[in-house]
């Protein structure tokens, strides 16, 4: 029996890391990066960000976001690794280090979100 | 008799096993984007911590926030995040171009044109960012 592959998995987390990351993180990383800390715009106080973030949903979605994000970044990594580097011998623990970042990241995460 | 086949892996990896120099895609603009490209995923997972820590920082009261708001207003913040911002723009850029061409849209046996999928996706982009923009400025 051939053994199922299960890069079609990381694959699809990849994709969607890939898409929510294209569509979030240039004006998210913009305005909390650099826009509120220069003071472009004035930026939301501690009192206003503390409503916005005490709702689930809105833990949520920043969850999903930071998490296929990892993913995103754990299966291009691996592969930019992999020739860049030309560690073809290593890619199973390669291939580890990378997801299992990812799974850790998003467990620490989803602590810290859910422990708001 | 035993027939040695030394060291046997699959794919036989050893039989033909070119080396490059680390730097091989230096040389040409194709693979230098390539590689750009690659790393772009680099600042996505920066972005991803900093986010997680913002949140983090909101959720142990307001002098951790002031802190890490002054974290974020640091030479070293900043540059990262001028850096980041122009990897996380050439991310979307290069991801949005690719997508017509890594998925086929069809409606019933005609394919929906390239330039129809780049331009919805670039209309969700900017539908995205102007909500986010609206939530984080107007709260």
């Amino acid at each position: 029996m051939v053994k199922r592959s299960n890069e079609p998995f990381w694959w699809a987390l990849f994709g969607a890391g890939g898409v929510v990351a294209a569509l979030t993180v240039p004006v998210l990383l913009l305005l909390t990066g650099l826009a509120f800390p220069l003071g472009w715009l004035p930026a939301p106080g501690y009192e206003a960000l503390n409503e916005l973030f005490s709702h689930l949903l809105v833990r949520l979605a920043i969850l999903v976001i930071v998490s296929l994000s990892a993913f995103h970044w754990a299966h291009r990594f691996r592969f930019t690794l992999y020739d860049g580097l030309q560690i073809k011998h290593l890619n199973a623990p390669v291939a580890f280090l990378c997801y299992g970042s990812a799974v850790a990241f998003t467990v620490l995460a989803a602590v810290s979100l859910y422990t708001f | 008799m035993t027939v040695s086949y030394g060291r046997y892996k699959k794919y036989h990896p050893w039989l033909y096993q070119p080396r490059h120099p680390i730097l091989w895609w230096i040389k040409k603009w194709a693979y230098v984007r390539f590689i750009l490209r690659e790393t772009t995923s680099l600042a996505v997972m920066f972005y991803a911590v900093v986010l997680v820590l913002y949140v983090n920082a909101v959720s142990k009261g307001p002098e951790a926030f002031a802190a890490f708001s002054e974290w974020l207003a640091s030479p070293l913040s900043i540059s990262l995040h001028s850096v980041a911002f122009l990897f996380a723009v050439f991310h979307s850029y290069t991801w949005f171009n690719l997508a017509p061409k890594a998925m086929v849209v069809r409606v019933g046996t005609k394919k929906v044109p390239e330039s129809v999928i780049l331009g919805a996706n670039y209309a969700m982009w900017a539908g995205v960012s102007i909500v986010l923009f609206w939530i984080l400025t107007t709260i």
